[in-house]
């Protein structure tokens, strides 16, 4: 093949050491593929919604899609134009641009390596669901019987069988953090077999990957697609579409909307991690990283969207379905009590006849009084849920009210697994990279080993959330490993490029490399925009951590069946410094490590 | 509460039944009349019968009264005396054993006829020895510990053909097999039209010194 043996007449030119090819993708659609499959995840399906419905509804798609041109667009260009010019993972990428900025790549490992540590332990959850859904009854959908049969469990009686299924059976939660109480191997198994199926899909590299993709890409649209047509022949599907895009155009004023959306924005698609860097490495010099950039946000967003209206008309249908139960147990306390004939008291009288109740016996009826709920299909629909609540708690108690549940639960769960699992692969990749890429580490280990390797320390490590308190740790990683990290880190990324590189070398660079002029509008965000938005959420993001003074976090309580809010110990706030400190610190030590090392090496 | 024939009363050995018969049956609901409660009564007086001390329990031990449109009413089981009524542990034990049979006289249910103070006993779950979701697992976990096995023998195999063969030409054939790339920080830009000219890199002091 001609370019291998052009490169090594010049070899001894241009890349002195170098023996072996770099693996490549197989086709173009496999690097579109793996970038979405590693964009697309969990917070497209639980946390878009869910802001959704807290800042105005519909009029939230305004400032979603200014943050997704002016922020999101032009950051993701520059990770996969950087990858794809230096070719190499985040580490190398970085030292070659300055090797006082290889700390930006070491940073980028380093949060990789947490959020896989903790990322699987969702598909954990995913794969313990899918396995218990293949029974009839679902078993989130009943209660279990207490000691003596007479009644159901008591924890269960006073939440909801769908919560005690997620709080007892899944998780079996303690009261707080301090309580660590043991393993459950139930879910030590399933972690185990997550693992397995990363190791599985990342082990041979791009070769394995690429063709994972494919399946891990398509399959959460096909499902999506089915769920949309389900969901919107639902009864009451309509309450929660006609609410969820009634927009508020008030709620445009409040800046934390457009502060979440900018969040939202940014780490849906997975900036600052190393992964698209170690995607676009894999590609040809010549490939148009523009187009991709601009179809894969565009996909990213859409598909947010997309899993918003799937979302919505199922809130809608449980909301509905709760209101009905609601007004039903009302009319069946009035018709006890007062020994109305079975079947008078409908929704459509109910209200008349409350009042001629009252006024006929208003004694009785203000012993009753206090017992009657007011149901609101309003406060129903307001209740917004994200994260595992929702996907684990809301979607289960729409799915088992629905017809042929276990089918709809597999192919939810299923849906939850690839989209979980395209972006496990995907930070998997953006970790190996790095490693298969230093002479030191693969010089002595093939590539299988090293991934082996990492799976079984992620594993290993992975326990600690499989415990009793696990979830509790699961929150704290989730809420504080990635977040300031790869604020700081995508800053340091754009002005390295634009001011250490030099945005005009970079510029000739790419025009060299892909044959397209560079146009003004990436360079004005790049040079300007973009920095200035990501100091502006930076300093949203201390002063908010700042002013609420200590931080609290929701724990379980199991006597009265919900959640209460406690501060964190010592110890844990010091893990969450620890988490934020071993990533951003890599970047101030590397560079002071570097100039010492040449301080001296000059004298 | 007055009884029809004037026995003394006594409300704690008395229960109050619960009929939905509307809910349960939608439109094919009987109505109920004195004949139903005929039948009622004969269900009663049958469950006390199954009590060993009590197998002289009559239809006409059994009292109703209160009968509401709900339709609700309230029940007690007299001796053959007429005297007192019967105990209401009795009643209770008698009761939930034949529950079954007098729910399904009446093509009723546990929800739809209410025995107030007298709980159902529950169905129990059905628990299969061997719980699904471990048989399942262990399925899905065969498959890819053998799939993962294939995969890792078939690099191993490869790797070590690769090693007997030809060591220097295999670079530029192997697109994306177990390449193991080694680099030296510079990248190499094959369709670098400067050819070696340029080097790329950030250049170190170290390799301006180093001769080529």
């Amino acid at each position: 093949k001609g370019p291998g043996v052009h490169r090594r007449a010049e070899g001894f030119v241009c890349c002195r050491a170098r023996e072996k090819a770099r693996p490549k993708w197989g086709n173009p659609m496999q690097f579109l593929l793996i970038c979405v499959s590693y964009a697309v995840g969990l917070g497209n399906v639980w946390r878009f919604p869910y802001l959704c419905q807290m800042y105005g509804g519909g009029s939230f798609l305004v400032p979603y899609i200014i943050m997704l041109i002016v922020e999101g667009m032009p950051l993701l260009y520059l990770e996969l134009a950087v990858g794809q010019r230096m070719r190499q993972g985040s580490i190398g990428a970085w030292r070659t641009i300055s090797p006082y900025l290889s700390g930006v790549g070491i940073a980028s490992l380093v949060v990789s390596f947490l959020v896989s540590v903790y990322y699987n332990v969702i598909n954990t959850w995913a794969v313990w669901y899918l396995f218990h859904s293949f029974q009839d009854p679902l078993p989130w959908s009943v209660c279990p019987l207490n000691g003596n049969r007479t009644g159901y469990d008591e924890e269960c009686e006073k939440a909801s069988s769908t919560q005690y299924f997620w709080y007892r059976k899944t998780l079996n939660i303690s009261p707080s953090i301090q309580e660590n109480g043991n393993v459950q191997w139930e879910s030590a198994l399933c972690l185990t077999l997550a693992w397995l199926i990363v190791y599985l899909c990342i082990l041979r590299g791009t070769e394995s990957t690429g063709k994972v993709v494919y399946f891990t890409a398509s399959l959460p649209y096909c499902v999506l697609i089915i769920y949309l047509v389900r969901g919107l022949t639902l009864h009451g599907a309509t309450n929660g579409l006609v609410y969820m895009f009634t927009p508020k155009i008030k709620e445009l004023a409040n800046p934390k909307a457009w502060i979440n959306a900018a969040t939202q924005i940014f780490f849906s698609l997975g900036l600052g991690c190393g992964g698209l860097i170690a995607f676009a490495s894999y590609n040809e010099p010549s490939n148009n990283c523009q187009k991709h950039a601009i179809i894969v946000s565009i996909i990213n967003s859409s598909t947010a969207i997309f899993s918003c209206i799937v979302t919505f008309s199922i809130y809608g249908f449980k909301a509905t379905f709760n209101y009905e139960n609601c007004l039903n147990k009302v009319i069946l306390l009035l018709t006890n009590s007062f020994d109305l004939e079975d079947g008078f008291l409908t929704a459509s009288n109910l209200e008349e006849v409350k009042d001629y109740l009252a006024s006929t016996y208003p004694s009785k009826y203000s012993e009753v009084f206090p017992h009657i709920r007011n149901c609101s299909l309003e406060s129903e629909l307001n209740t917004a849920v994200q994260g595992t609540g929702l996907a684990f708690i809301v979607y289960t108690e729409a799915i088992k009210n629905m017809e042929v549940s276990q089918l709809w639960s597999v192919l939810y769960f299923f849906m939850l697994l690839t989209l979980g699992m395209g972006s496990m692969v995907g930070t998997g990749t953006a970790i190996l990279t790095p490693l298969t890429d230093s002479k030191v580490i693969s010089s002595y280990l093939p590539k299988e080993a090293i991934s082996g390797l990492v799976c079984l320390v992620n594993c290993a490590i992975g326990m600690l959330f499989t415990m009793e308190a696990g979830n509790y740790w699961f929150d704290i990683f989730n809420d504080y490993a990635a977040t300031l990290s790869l604020l700081l880190i995508v800053l340091v990324e754009t002005i390295a490029v634009c001011y250490v590189y030099g945005l005009k070398r970079f510029e000739s660079d790419l025009q060299a490399m892909t044959g397209h002029a560079l146009n003004w509008y990436w360079k004005a965000m790049w040079a300007f925009v973009s920095p200035v938005l990501i100091v502006g959420l930076f300093i949203f993001y201390l002063s908010d951590y700042i002013l609420t003074g200590t931080l609290q976090y929701q724990a379980w309580d199991a006597t009265q069946g919900h959640v209460v809010t406690k501060d964190y110990p010592p110890y844990a706030l010091a893990v969450i410094g620890l988490l934020v400190a071993s990533s951003t610190m890599c970047i101030p030590l590397v560079a002071l490590g570097t100039f010492v090392k040449r301080h001296f090496r000059k004298k | 509460m007055e009884w029809i024939d004037g026995t003394s009363l006594n409300a704690e050995n008395a229960f109050k039944v619960r009929l939905s018969i509307r809910t349960a049956l939608g439109d094919k609901a009987y109505v109920w009349d004195t004949n139903e409660e005929y039948l009622f009564r004969a269900m009663v007086a049958f469950s006390m019968r199954k009590v060993p001390s009590r197998e002289a329990t009559e239809i006409s031990h059994v009292l109703l009264c209160n009968v509401t449109q709900r339709v609700s009413f309230w029940f007690v089981v007299t001796d053959p005396s007429r005297n007192h009524t019967l105990p209401a542990v009795e009643v209770q034990s008698a009761i939930r054993m034949n529950r079954n049979r007098i729910n399904n006289a009446f093509f009723l249910n546990d929800r739809t006829l209410e025995f107030l103070r007298i709980p159902s006993t529950l169905a129990p779950p059905m628990d299969p020895s061997v719980p699904i979701w471990i048989i399942v697992f262990g399925v899905i976990f065969c498959i890819v510990i053998v799939a993962t096995a294939l995969l890792v023998l078939s690099g191993i195999r490869h790797r070590r053909r690769n090693n007997k063969g030809l060591p220097g030409l295999d670079d530029a054939e192997d697109k994306c097999e177990n390449t193991i790339t080694v680099e030296n920080g510079i990248p190499c830009d094959p369709l670098d039209t400067k050819g070696g000219h340029i080097n790329d890199g950030f250049l170190t002091e170290d390799e301006r010194l180093t001769p080529l």
